[in-house]
């Protein structure tokens, strides 16, 4: 007996798998349905030209320059994980984020959700974490706000960041990529994700790997002094790179073209990957970012990011297209391509 | 990485590629049994490298597609239970069944995650057991899907259950066999499959006898094949200069990983532990003979006897033409649903979110660029 | 089922069968893996690892010289096909 559908009369109205009105974890991953949540929730209502360019931070303008301010809220399990904890996370976020506007922190604020219950033990190390990264990255934390919720309500700590910067030079914006840009990657993938995954235990993967989180001021302002006529920075965070370049692609409105074996990834991340069914393409880093910039200088840009230790892995990763045909399309190491979408979610370990 | 980077080798690639022009002289259709396979030719954009006549149709080897809708409900209602710690593989989570989109419910475990059930993602079998045994007040039931590769591993994780006394331990049965579905496949009037891929791994446990019975019984080429580049084209060339030299046997590609004997231990284990039962294929229909079921010494580990089969089964209709596409008979492309009605956030089915799934491979990768 | 990839042993202990476990490398990622189903194996092997199962002890004399013979494929370009190892078929 066959269930096949041959007639269509049936179609019955699917209802998503997707949470159905309620916030589901897919909704913090940095993928699809995070884009959704932002397209149908947030940028409706608080619509206004700064949100409008879809870049890392806002950047305003004042009597005393362009400013770049941007925010980051910090949720992390577990806390501590080899290469970092929530505290270096916390910082090294937001100074990133304002690096890829191009501007150099001035100051953080710093808000603490703490959970009734939580150790004032671990409280002092995420602080005194955060207090490293802030003078590793060389901006301090100005102002705070600290509440508690009650037992069962948090993950032990949740923080937020706000950063505040002047940007140094012309601006940085999805909305300066042009076709026939050059795409470059910082360094290799996936070394954050798969820190936290073997941290976290719950599939048994041990590694020596660290994450890769760190401040990338350094090699940004690097290629500023030098002169180059940088069109968009971006982090790679959740959803890795594959995520970062589906959003410029779309709010660029240009495709992206990937070359696969180019792309840098360590041999523990390929494995790790491997052993569980993910795609490194996909997996967070905390301490990387791509460049968009003409062609002509590409060379130029991944010499200047190789002198810098926390870029010293950076390789030219792809090109912008003239086309809005697809997003991003990858291409493989057997010459064909195909089309890098965003899931709607985290990916999940599989074995089949 | 060591034994999987040299089977990606871009020139080996190239020279089989390159092997298969000059041998095909004209069309053939063969069909990759395996899910896995399916995820690797497309990803890897294969199809593109072969010549104009070979076909390759996608076979039914994705045990997640096929597990019937009526036991992804039972799993959402088993998981529901406040005592319950339901452990499953990450492929099963965002599996709808049928109850949940009738009833707009929760419809795939992951959904039933977010309304508060104790959801957890394992890697292996044995986790779960271990997760019953750190939680002696809790029932830990685990959603034992697969084909033959992964039957031994859950024989083994009820027999430690077994040796460590364990009562909270309980497996939800969604075991399926392979060689009697390529029976129905190759025995239905409308199958065009000339040679077959057979799954490597289901055979470095099962060795290779039953396919050659196979082979001999339909008078197919059968190759038994690996997972990367390299395997599937290697595998490809040998099932095509069997074509064009008219032959039907058996051989085996995948040699550094399966030997004709299989693996003995381990099918002592599932011999132990299960036994064969009829079962249900999502999509195509009750198949004689291709699940398994816990013998009576071990239904105690049973969780559909210690918790009920769950709610009434909910007829699983609607446009999703899974069967077809299982059978090779459509491409997911060909479905009217493909990309509109039916993605991986609302899938119409099973084969849009399985990791293996075929519409999954084609929605992922698939596009034409 | 399908997803099974090749690691290094690093070690393996126990007495009882069903509980034999190990650990195995993953160029630098160990993760523990039941050896129940492959009693033979020794540390230095490559075993086919599948959801924390160790499946079989990967043969890389056999990987190595169809690899080899793969290498050379299409070099001696003839007509008639090269027949391949059949000694594993049925």
């Amino acid at each position: 007996m066959s269930e096949d559908a041959s007639t269509l009369g049936g179609l019955a109205c699917p209802r998503p798998s997707e949470g159905g009105g309620q916030i589901v974890l897919a909704h913090g991953g940095g993928m699809r349905m995070t884009q959704k949540l932002l397209e149908e929730v947030f940028y409706p209502a608080f619509g206004n030209v700064a949100l409008a360019a879809r870049h890392d931070g806002a950047a305003l303008e004042t009597a005393a320059g362009r400013l770049a301010f941007t925010t980051d809220s910090y949720v992390v399990r577990p806390l501590f994980f080899p290469g970092g904890s929530i505290g270096e996370l916390a910082v090294y976020g937001t100074v990133n984020d304002l690096a890829m506007c191009g501007a150099r922190a001035l100051a953080l604020s710093a808000g603490f959700i703490l959970e009734e219950g939580l150790s004032i033990d671990t409280l002092k190390r995420v602080v005194a974490a955060m207090s490293e990264a802030a003078a590793r990255a060389g901006v301090p934390i100005v102002t705070g706000d600290t509440k508690v919720v009650e037992r069962g309500k948090g993950d032990g700590v949740y923080i937020n960041t706000s950063g505040i910067g002047v940007v140094q030079g012309a601006a940085i914006l999805p909305s300066r990529i042009e076709p026939g840009d050059a795409i470059l990657v910082s360094g290799d993938l996936g070394a954050h994700g798969i820190a936290i995954l073997a941290a976290r235990e719950q599939l048994g993967v041990q590694t020596d790997l660290k994450s890769d989180a760190a401040p990338l001021w350094e090699p940004v302002e690097a290629l500023l002094k030098a002169g180059l006529d940088i069109h968009c920075l971006r982090d790679l965070t959740r959803g890795g790179l594959a995520a970062a370049a589906n959003e410029l692609a779309s709010t660029r409105g240009l495709d992206i073209e990937l070359d696969e074996p180019s792309i840098p990834v360590r041999d523990e991340v390929r494995a790790a990957c491997e052993l569980l069914g993910f795609d490194p393409l996909y997996m967070a880093c905390e301490g990387r970012f791509c460049v968009f910039l003409p062609e002509a200088q590409a060379e130029q840009a991944t010499s200047i990011l190789r002198a810098c230790a926390v870029s010293a892995g950076a390789v030219r990763a792809g090109r912008v297209t003239d086309e809005a045909r697809f997003g991003v399309i990858i291409r493989n190491r057997y010459g064909s391509s195909h089309v890098l979408d965003l899931p709607s979610g985290e990916q999940l370990p599989r074995i089949c | 990485m060591k034994l999987v980077d040299e089977y990606r080798d871009s020139d080996v690639v190239a020279r089989l590629a390159a092997g298969i022009r000059r041998t095909a002289t004209r069309p053939w259709t063969l069909m990759e049994i395996c899910g896995g396979q399916t995820h690797s030719i497309v990803k890897n954009g294969l199809e593109a490298l072969l010549p104009p006549g070979i076909e390759l149709v996608h076979g039914p080897g994705c045990p997640v597609c096929v597990t019937p809708a009526e036991l992804i409900d039972a799993a959402v209602a088993m998981a529901a239970r406040p005592e319950v710690i339901f452990t499953s593989y990450g492929d099963m989570l965002r599996v709808p069944g049928a109850r949940g989109r009738a009833a707009h419910g929760p419809a795939a475990l992951m959904d039933a995650r977010a309304a508060g059930a104790d959801v957890r993602v394992v890697y292996s079998a044995l986790d779960a057991v271990q997760i019953a045994a750190a939680n002696p007040g809790r029932q830990v039931v685990f959603f034992a899907v697969g084909f033959e590769t992964t039957a031994p591993g859950h024989a083994l994780a009820v027999v430690q259950a077994a040796a460590l006394g364990l009562d909270n331990f309980s497996i939800l049965m969604a075991h399926v066999l392979v060689p009697p579905a390529i029976d129905a496949l190759l025995g239905s009037p409308e199958c065009r499959v000339q040679a077959l891929l057979a799954p490597g791994h289901v055979c470095t446990i099962e060795g290779s006898a039953e396919y050659a019975r196979l082979s001999a019984r339909w008078k197919v080429p059968i190759v038994v094949t690996g997972f990367e580049p390299v395997d599937l084209m290697e595998g490809i060339l040998m099932a095509v200069r069997q074509l064009e030299a008219g032959q039907a046997r058996l051989e085996n590609q995948y040699s550094r990983a399966v030997r004709a004997g299989g693996n003995a231990a381990a099918r002592a284990a599932v011999e132990r532990v299960f036994e064969v039962t009829d079962r249900p294929w999502r999509g195509l229909g009750m198949i004689a003979g291709s699940g398994l079921a816990l013998r009576p010494a071990y239904r105690k580990f049973d969780a559909v006897a210690r918790f009920g089969a769950g709610p009434e089964p909910v007829q699983d209709d609607g446009a999703c033409i899974s069967g077809l596409i299982l059978q090779g008979l459509k491409k997911p492309r060909e479905c009217p649903a493909f990309a509109t009605l039916c993605t991986p956030e609302q899938p119409l089915g099973a084969p849009m979110v399985s990791s293996e799934g075929a519409c999954a491979a084609y929605y992922h990768y698939g596009r034409k660029v | 089922m399908c997803l099974a990839v090749p690691g290094r042993v690093v070690e393996i202990e126990g007495d009882d069968p069903a509980f034999l476990c190990g650990r195995v490398d993953f160029s630098g990622v160990r993760r523990e893996v039941s050896f129940a189903f492959t009693p033979e194996a020794q540390p230095g092997d490559y075993v086919l690892v599948h959801a924390g199962f160790a499946l079989t002890v990967v043969d890389q004399e056999e990987a190595l010289l169809t690899l080899e013979e793969l290498r050379r494929l299409g070099e001696a370009v003839d007509a008639s096909p090269e027949p391949l190892d059949e000694a594993t078929a049925s």
